[in-house]
Order: C-alpha cells, then sequence, then structure tokens
C-alpha cells in the first residue's frame, strides 16, 4: 500500500478505535448512572425495580407529613390523586417543600414498598410545577407526552377524603 | 407612558437591526463603501434603542408600575430599591432584554474599536451581529414582551421577587454570565465575516482574540459568581449540582477554553484555521443552546420559569438557523481557508492540539448528559435524569489529564521541542510535586490517609511549580530577576495567572469533596455539637421582623478547641408577599476553611432541625475562578492588541525557532 495511504488508514483506524470506546464507556456510564423517573402510580403497583436508584414525584398529601420528635425522621405520601406512595426521608427538607404541592424525591424502593427518599426536591417558585409532575395525569400511571393538556397541578387535585 | 415608549424603542431597535444585518453585508459584497460605512451609525443606534427600552422597564420598576404585567409578576411595592432596579432581570422577558442590551452593547464595542479593521471586515462583522439581534428582538416583541399591560385592572401590589433572587448575588450573577454568553457572538461574527470574505490570516486571528479573551473572562467569573451564589444561598452547602442549566453555561466555557488556546495557535503560526472557525461557531451555538435550555422551561431547574412551549420552538428554530446556517458556509467555505504549515510531535502546537480534543471530549459528555433526557423524553423512552455521578466519572479523569499535560505547554517551544530539554526542565518541578503530594494528606489529616487529596495536591503542584521553572528559565539571561522579569509580555504574565487559576480551582474543588464534613443535626437550646475540632452551641431562638419578611433566628456561638471562634445567626425567613419560606446561611469564611450553618425546620417543640458544615479549602474554587478572569483581562491589555493597525496588512511570518536555544513566545 502507498505509505500515505497507510498512514491515512491508521488515522482512520485510530480514530475509529478510540471513538467506539469512548461510545462504549459513555453508554456504561449512562447505564449505571441513570435515573428514571416514575409516577405514584407505577410505583404503588409494584412495577417498579427495587433497590435501584429511581426518581419518584407527585404531589404531597395534606396531612400525611409526620415528623418524628427526636430524630431527622420525616414520613409523608406522595399521590396522583388516587395511587399513594410512602416516602421516608431523614434530613432537612427543602424551603417549598409543602403539604398539597409538588415534590420530586430521589432514592430507592424497598421491599416494603416503601420509598425510601435520599434527596427530596422541591419547586422553588409558587407557579411552577416540576415537569414530571406536571405531566402526570390524575389517578392514572402514565406518564405521557399526550398528557401534556391535562396537567395536574397539585392544587387542584383532588385529594379525596 | 413610558411603558410604551419603551416598547417602540424596542420596535425601533428591530427595524435598526434589520437595517444593520442587509445594509453593510450588501455593501461588502458589491464593494459599497457608503453602505459598509452605514454599519458603524447603525450599531450606534441599534445600541440606543435598545438602552432606551431596557431604561424604561427598569424606570417602570422604580415607580412600582404594577400595570405592567411583568412588574407586577416580579416586584413589590416593599421590595428593597436595589432589587427593585435589578427584578428587571428576574423574570423571562426581563432577562431576554438584558441578553439584547448585552448583545447591543457588544456591538457598540465593536463599532468604536475596530476602526482599524479593513472597511470590509468590518461591515460583515457588524452585519451578523445585526442578525443575531434580529433574531432575538423579534422573539422578544413576539412571543415575550415585557412591557404587556393589565388593564383595565391592574393589582394593588405586586407579587414580588422571588425570594430566592433577593440577594446581592442576583445583582451581579446574571450581568456577567451574559456578558460572556453574548460576548462570544462578536467572536463568532469574526468568524462568519472570515468564512463570507473566504479570508483568514494571523491579523484576523489576532483581532479576534481579544473579542473571544473578555468573553470567556466574564463567563469565567458568571459561572463562579453562580456557584458561589447557590453555595450560600440554597441551604445545602453545594457549589455545584451538574444541574443543566450549571452544565448548559458550562459548555460555551469548555469549548471558549478550546478556543482561546486554538486561536493563540492560529495567531502564532497560522495554524489550526478552520478549526478556529469550527470552534467559534460551536461556542456561540453552544451559548444559544445554553439560551433555549434556561429559557424554555424544559428543564426541572432553579433557573426555569413558569413557561409557554411556544418561546422554547422559536428560540430552536433560531438555533437551527443559526448552527445549520453557519455550517453550511463553513463546509462550503472552510476549504479556502485551510493551512499547510507542518510541526513536529513534540512542539507546543502538539499540547495545544491535546488541550483541544481533551477539552471537546469533555464538551461533548457533559452535552450527553445534558441533552440524553431531553431526547429520551422527547422519543418516549420514559423520563429519566443523569445523575452527577455520570458527569464526575468522565469530567474527573478528563480534566485530570489535562491539568498533567498543561505543565507541559507554556514550556515547550512552537514548532519542535527536544524531549531532553524538556526533561531537563520537568523533572525538579515533578520531584517537588511528588513530595509534596505525598506529605500533604499525612499532615493535613493523619488519621484518613487520602490517595485522592494526594492527586488533587500533585496535579496541582506540578502546575504551578512547571510555570515557576519556566519563568526562571526565561530569567536566565538577565542581569536582575526584577528586571527579568519586567521584560516577560503581558499576555505572558496573563496565561501564567489564569494557569495558577485553574491550579487552585482544582486544588479546592478537590480538597473540598474529599474533605468536607457535613451533618444534619437535631438542636435543641442549649445543646452543643462537635464538628471536626469545632464545637456549636444553640444559645437562643428569636423572632426577626425584616423590610418584606418575618424570620426565626438561630444564635449559634462556634468554638475551636475550647478558643470562642464566631457569633452566628442563621436565619429561617418567611416572605409576606409570596407566603415563601427561605434559608439565610449564616457563614465564617476563611482561606482554608468555611463553617457553614443552615437552619431546617422546627422539629417539636424547642428544637431545631440544623445543617452543619464544615468545608476545607471551598474559596479556592472560586479564587482560582478569578485568577482565570483576572489572566483573560491582563491579556487583552496586551500592547500588541493596540498596535493592530499596522499589522491589517501582515501575513504569517514563521516563527523561527533554533532548536534548544530560543523559546520564543511573542
Amino acid at each position: 500500500m502507498h505509505p500515505v495511504r497507510k498512514q491515512r488508514l491508521l488515522i482512520v483506524l485510530f480514530g475509529v478505535f478510540f471513538s467506539s470506546v469512548a461510545i462504549g464507556l459513555m453508554v456504561y456510564a449512562m447505564r449505571e448512572n441513570i435515573n428514571l423517573f416514575y409516577p405514584p402510580g407505577k410505583i404503588a403497583a409494584g412495577e417498579v425495580p427495587q433497590n435501584r436508584a429511581i426518581r419518584g414525584g407527585g404531589c404531597v398529601k395534606p396531612g400525611s407529613v409526620v415528623r418524628s420528635k427526636e430524630s431527622l425522621e420525616v414520613n409523608f405520601i406522595l399521590t396522583d390523586g388516587v395511587a399513594n406512595v410512602p416516602v421516608a426521608y431523614s434530613g432537612i427538607l427543602p424551603d417549598l417543600f409543602a403539604e398539597g404541592e409538588a415534590a420530586v424525591v430521589n432514592g430507592k424502593v424497598d421491599d416494603k414498598g416503601i420509598f425510601r427518599a435520599e434527596q427530596v426536591l422541591a419547586k422553588h417558585d409558587e407557579t411552577y410545577t416540576p415537569p414530571e409532575v406536571a405531566d402526570m395525569k390524575q389517578g392514572d400511571g402514565k406518564s405521557d407526552a399526550d398528557h401534556k393538556n391535562d396537567q395536574v397541578v397539585c392544587k387542584e387535585l383532588n385529594y379525596g377524603s | 407612558m413610558v411603558p410604551e415608549l419603551g416598547q417602540f424603542a424596542l420596535i425601533l431597535a428591530l427595524c435598526l437591526s434589520v437595517a444593520l444585518t442587509v445594509l453593510p453585508l450588501l455593501g461588502a459584497h458589491y464593494g459599497n463603501s457608503l453602505l459598509m460605512h452605514s454599519g458603524r451609525s447603525l450599531a450606534v443606534g441599534f445600541f440606543t434603542f435598545v438602552a432606551i427600552a431596557f431604561a424604561c422597564l427598569t424606570y417602570a420598576f422604580a415607580h412600582d408600575d404594577f400595570t405592567v404585567t411583568y412588574v407586577a409578576s416580579n416586584s413589590n411595592s416593599l421590595l428593597p430599591y436595589m432589587y427593585k432596579l435589578t427584578a428587571v432581570w428576574g423574570g423571562h422577558e426581563g432577562s431576554l432584554l438584558l441578553w439584547i442590551l448585552m448583545l447591543s452593547g457588544w456591538t457598540l464595542a465593536v463599532a468604536v474599536f475596530s476602526r482599524s479593521l479593513p472597511l470590509d471586515m468590518q461591515a460583515r462583522v457588524l452585519g451578523v451581529l445585526g442578525f443575531i439581534a434580529v433574531g432575538l428582538l423579534l422573539f422578544i416583541v413576539i412571543t415575550s414582551n415585557p412591557f404587556d399591560r393589565n388593564l383595565p385592572l391592574p393589582p394593588q401590589d405586586g407579587s414580588d421577587l422571588n425570594p430566592l433572587l433577593q440577594d446581592p448575588g442576583f445583582i451581579i450573577h446574571p450581568p456577567f454570565l451574559y456578558m460572556g454568553y453574548v460576548g462570544f457572538s462578536v467572536c463568532f461574527a469574526f468568524a462568519i465575516a472570515a468564512l463570507l470574505a473566504g479570508r483568514l490570516d494571523s491579523a484576523w486571528a489576532r483581532w479576534s482574540r481579544p473579542w473571544a479573551t473578555l468573553a470567556w473572562g466574564f463567563l469565567s467569573v458568571g459561572i463562579a459568581l453562580g456557584s458561589w451564589w447557590a453555595y450560600y444561598e440554597l441551604g445545602w452547602g453545594g457549589w455545584w449540582f451538574w444541574d443543566p442549566v450549571e452544565n448548559a453555561s458550562f459548555m460555551p466555557w469548555i469549548v471558549g477554553t478550546a478556543l482561546l488556546h486554538s486561536l493563540a495557535t492560529t495567531e502564532k503560526r497560522g495554524l489550526f484555521k478552520s478549526w478556529t472557525i469550527l470552534l467559534a461557531i460551536f461556542t456561540f451555538s453552544l451559548s444559544l443552546l445554553g439560551t433555549f435550555l434556561v429559557r424554555s422551561g424544559i428543564l426541572t431547574s432553579v433557573h426555569a420559569f413558569a413557561n409557554d412551549p411556544e418561546r422554547g420552538v422559536f428560540i430552536l428554530v433560531f438555533l437551527l438557523i443559526i448552527v445549520g446556517g453557519s455550517l453550511t458556509l463553513y463546509a462550503l467555505r472552510a476549504p479556502v481557508v485551510k493551512s499547510e504549515i507542518g510541526f513536529n510531535w513534540f512542539s507546543r502546537e502538539t499540547f495545544l492540539l491535546f488541550n483541544n480534543i481533551i477539552l471537546n471530549v469533555t464538551m461533548v459528555t457533559v452535552l450527553l448528559g445534558t441533552l440524553y433526557p431531553l431526547v429520551a423524553d422527547a422519543l418516549g423512552w420514559g423520563k429519566i435524569s443523569v445523575g452527577p455521578p455520570y458527569f464526575n466519572f468522565f469530567f474527573l479523569p478528563l480534566m485530570g489529564l489535562l491539568c498533567l499535560l498543561m505543565a507541559f505547554g507554556p514550556l515547550a517551544n512552537w514548532k519542535r521541542t527536544p524531549a531532553k530539554h524538556l526533561l531537563l526542565m520537568l523533572w525538579k518541578p515533578w520531584s517537588i510535586s511528588l513530595v509534596l503530594a505525598l506529605l500533604f494528606p499525612w499532615f493535613y489529616r493523619p488519621e484518613t490517609y487520602s490517595f485522592a487529596a494526594a492527586t488533587a495536591v500533585f496535579i496541582g503542584s506540578w502546575i504551578t511549580t512547571a510555570l515557576l521553572a519556566d519563568v526562571i528559565y526565561r530569567l536566565r539571561n538577565s542581569a536582575s530577576v526584577l528586571g527579568g522579569l519586567q521584560k516577560l509580555s503581558l499576555s505572558y504574565y496573563a496565561m501564567a495567572v489564569a494557569h495558577l487559576g485553574i491550579a487552585v480551582t482544582l486544588i479546592g474543588v478537590s480538597l473540598t469533596s474529599i474533605y468536607s464534613v457535613e451533618r444534619d443535626l437535631r438542636m435543641e437550646e442549649q445543646q452543643s455539637v462537635e464538628l471536626m475540632g469545632y464545637s456549636f452551641t444553640m444559645q437562643s431562638i428569636k423572632k426577626v421582623q425584616g423590610p418584606n419578611y418575618v424570620a426565626d433566628e438561630a444564635f449559634i456561638t462556634v468554638t475551636h478547641n475550647g478558643k470562642p471562634l464566631d457569633d452566628m445567626h442563621p436565619q429561617k425567613r418567611r416572605y409576606t408577599a409570596r407566603g415563601m419560606m427561605m434559608t439565610e446561611v449564616a457563614l465564617d469564611v476563611g482561606l482554608f476553611r468555611d463553617i457553614y450553618v443552615a437552619m431546617g425546620e422546627p422539629v417539636g417543640e424547642k428544637a431545631w432541625a440544623m445543617r452543619v458544615h464544615v468545608k476545607p479549602f471551598v474559596r479556592w474554587i472560586w479564587l482560582g475562578a478569578l485568577m482565570m478572569a483576572f489572566g483573560a483581562f491582563l491579556s487583552v491589555l496586551d500592547k500588541r492588541y493596540r498596535r493592530v493597525g499596522a499589522a491589517v496588512s501582515s501575513e504569517v511570518k514563521p516563527v523561527a525557532t533554533v532548536a534548544g536555544k530560543g523559546l520564543v513566545n511573542e
């Protein structure tokens, strides 16, 4: 082969090899570190992997927030109006966390179906609702793009009794 | 009346920017000098009317004109005056107005400082800037008019500025960030102008270099301010979250850094020409992408406002026009500006090439992690989020490698450097750093030896000592140290300060992450807790009344090894207009450690949940960023940019270097 072509071939092979290694690494790292979002319906129905980091979200059910008197343990219920997910968290809740408002939680679901949150995120502005929660339709487990028109705003949700 | 004037000024600015796009570009194409000359005065007019519009909106805020919807939703009669004035950029519409104000300011600066440029180049640059302005102004006028009135029934009082934003950080962070973002538009305009003209020489690089450096400096400060603000305002003690919006500002910075180095090569050696152009396009496109990500409301983030999707679509279309158009132009014209100069494997060019490769790979990993959730959502793969572990997995090793190589760059000669020379210069810095690195964790925290800390200290001192070795080498022929130091060029000092800044930030980031101690506690009055030799005692909790809030304030005394150190007063505020809760952190600031106390919420009768941190070296993160920015501003003052007029027609002069002898920087 002509030396110039040989050099070009080497450069191309070099490029292909390193970009495939890079892409492989990226996909691997992503797989390990992606958190899928699940609405309350799916979590309550047990359709989520156990003991794997996921992201949940919904509206905090009014009257469900219980603070321990001795420690920083706190329990509350996330709901889409029908399905309820009990959440346990230890630590300080964000400033704008409140009953009847949207919240997003990161953590794992244990074998009793309790969501062990490692992080609780609330909105930062009272007119803003996290897109994940906003897209959730009352009472159904899906959170599809088709639901963009009937967004759940936690204030209007029917929490029942 | 005043808001209508503002609206009118905005529309006039739009008309002028259309003229600014069309006339100078036509003039440059047909060689009509009258049309080309029109660019400068149009730029002045464009700036004037945008400034009038901005002043009108500020006036409406200052006079509590709640008939204007935007004012009513972002201000309140009780809001402190300083925040009333800056609430102008507290929401979507106003922050876009700030964006366009910055753009008009940069355009004016180009018009004023580019008298020495060839007329057609000047006309083309201004035309491209005008085109960007048309897109953004259309966006404001059509979808996000800040002057919309809420008549006939205006609210009695405004709904207040988001309490998160009522902080000095809010006054300075957005302007600096936008200065940086928008500043890259000048570089972009230079790149497009070069492609249109089909002419790219080292004079071109010399013109665009100060603009890129300046924008990069502003962006560095902007990002650092954002990080510093988040650190004390959000009450979590974090300074970087790999939040999509942070990434949106960080990606232009990464590529901008690559651009600076590539521009240096283009200016000095006439190399990497088309690559520089591509980087200029990328940098500005990423700035626009950042604007799109932040302003479209598709992200869950502190910066997202409640928003309607039409706006997102508009920016997305504009982004596609800019990126698509400039890349097409690039594909058509890039072969014209190809460079045919070779360089040896061991040369400064090679190190700059590595710098560019690593920085771009880093940008791609960040881009992927930022956009993947959006793509997955759009394609119906479910709603996902990519967490910090992903970003750290790539970012840390890549930056480590970059910083290791960074020490070589300034020492290497252009064109060719004997490996022996580098080895001779660098074995001492290498060994000194190694010793320092191995000893540091052992002295600092003997209980737990941290190899990560040793690595960080090694890289940081490696950059520093290698620079020192370089300075000593450069002074070898001068009679006195002071005289030699005076002979070094301003741009050399600029480079050194910026590189040291990287070392400082790197050490700050690593040591804070490794050695920080954080505890969430339940504290009652008179209760004490110990953390890393610091003892915190809760003395009392009382109610405090502020101008537009009420607060619970804790009084905590801190002692270090028995000696009293500081009294801290963290607050939990309730802003009355919106009923929003806010944490006011109490800080004890030090060069080597911060003490950070934040109030959580009341637990039980007299107890509060408290968050207590001791964060070693956290200040170094922002100190380093300020050094980088200082370096950037210093380099713009270098005298060779002041004699650009003389260099207009100069062609690329290959730098003559005698192997092993001259380290030619200039």
